[in-house]
């Protein structure tokens, strides 16, 4: 995820994204304060309602948490949920990927294992 | 959120054609609305029935819940920024902000005075010494200015290079941020303003095509590419709008969104994915009706 926004995907997703991204990486510890919806759109040129979707929706995740009159905040526990939804995400996008993949090009199971645990090392 | 605009059935004919044929929608406090469509689609036309520009031949339109026509109340909280607008002969840029002011009751001098300078508008200037794209500049400056609680652009831009259009759209964004307000942009340069939108109306031929949240037309369509018949067997039961062959190629646009299921289903078979614009998805589904039938039967 980067910094910029692309026309790939909806912008509240990725919004959402960006926000779970400082999360995991710490940018957002537990129990802070998230930038306001305004400060979204300002920042990303986007429609503040846009942006409001994407933190609702880690609302509704109870990712995010509002206090009344303040803000939006991070969640405790937030980041323990997050990682393991990634890990998930992880093996669906990147380990049935490319076990798919070896099978095409004939790459056996050991060969398959010898490979990740050479590219663990490098 | 509270509805400030009602159309209801409205129709607008001209002798034998008819601009607008029963059009219904309505528009929300608040809200960025793209209005959408080809030229002579009826934009414009349903833009003077919202502003009684124009009085419909047929159905209702309801202005903050009342009768637009003649009704100086409502009318005051609109502001309608038309491509051409024109200015009496002798009119210089400051008088045409000072008349402005007088009609629009939350216009804020000093932010049209901060954006008369963003535009090097020439306080004395005769409008009709402007250039195109200064004359825009004031049209652009009225209707960021008077905060109108419904403010319409249609095709504000014209003679407005991309810097200018991109201040445009930071100013609108910034403002609107500010002063949240009903603001409809009727434009062709989809891809620009895209993600200001919050709702979109398309118009085709007088009737509404779509009336739809900006986000979900994002998810609307995906294009995929591979070998034609692998294609053509991964878009079998979907709904085809658009088919590029290149030689054994084939770049099909289909309508829906890609579930997890399919992307799966495309990869196996070895195809590959590409989103769809907004200005991209609008283009295929408002070209010739009669080619796009076409392809859907293929």
């Amino acid at each position: 995820m980067s910094f910029l926004i692309d026309d790939d995907r909806p912008i509240f997703a990725q919004i959402a994204a960006r926000i779970e991204n400082d999360i995991l990486e710490g940018i957002l510890p537990e129990e802070s304060q998230v930038p306001s919806t305004n400060q979204f759109a300002a920042y990303y040129k986007i429609n503040p309602a846009t942006a409001a979707k994407g933190v609702n929706l880690l609302v509704d995740q109870g990712i995010l948490y509002k206090k009344r009159g303040i803000g939006m905040f991070v969640a405790s526990g937030a980041r323990a949920v997050l990682m393991e939804t990634r890990k998930q995400q992880f093996y669906e996008q990147y380990v049935v990927t490319m076990v798919q993949e070896a099978k095409k090009l004939g790459i056996t199971f050991p060969q398959l294992t010898e490979m990740i645990e050479k590219g663990a090392t490098e | 959120m509270r509805t400030i605009v009602e159309v209801r059935e409205v129709s607008k004919r001209y002798k034998d054609n008819m601009a607008v044929d029963r059009v219904s929608f309505t528009l929300e406090e608040g809200k960025i609305y793209g209005m959408l469509g080809r030229n002579g689609a009826g934009k414009t036309t349903i833009m003077q029935l919202l502003t009684a520009q124009a009085i419909p031949s047929d159905g209702e339109i309801r202005l903050f819940g009342e009768a637009p026509y003649e009704n100086a109340r409502v009318l005051g909280q609109v502001c309608f920024i038309k491509e051409s607008q024109k200015y009496p002969d002798n009119f210089k840029v400051a008088d045409a902000l000072a008349v402005a002011a007088m009609f629009f009751p939350n216009w804020d001098a000093s932010y049209a005075e901060a954006l008369r300078q963003q535009y090097n508008l020439p306080e004395r200037r005769q409008i009709k010494k402007l250039s195109r794209g200064m004359l825009s500049a004031v049209g652009i400056i009225i209707g960021l200015a008077s905060r109108a609680p419904l403010t319409i652009f249609d095709e504000p831009y014209l003679g407005l290079d991309a810097v200018a259009r991109r201040m445009f759209y930071d100013q609108l964004m910034a403002d609107y941020i500010e002063h949240p307000r009903t603001v409809v942009l009727s434009t062709h340069l989809i891809d620009e303003v895209s993600r200001l939108l919050e709702h979109v109306l398309v118009i085709d031929r007088g009737r509404i095509l779509i009336n739809e949240e900006a986000e979900s037309l994002r998810q609307q369509a995906f294009a995929v590419a591979g070998p034609m018949n692998k294609v053509e067997t991964f878009a079998q039961g979907m709904k085809v709008i658009q088919r590029d062959p290149l030689g054994a190629l084939l770049t099909a646009t289909v309508l829906g969104s890609l579930g997890p299921e399919q992307r799966h289903r495309a990869e196996e078979l070895g195809l590959e994915f590409a989103p769809v614009s907004l200005q991209e998805l609008i283009v295929q589904l408002t070209k010739n009706q009669s080619e796009g039938k076409a392809a859907e039967r293929v």
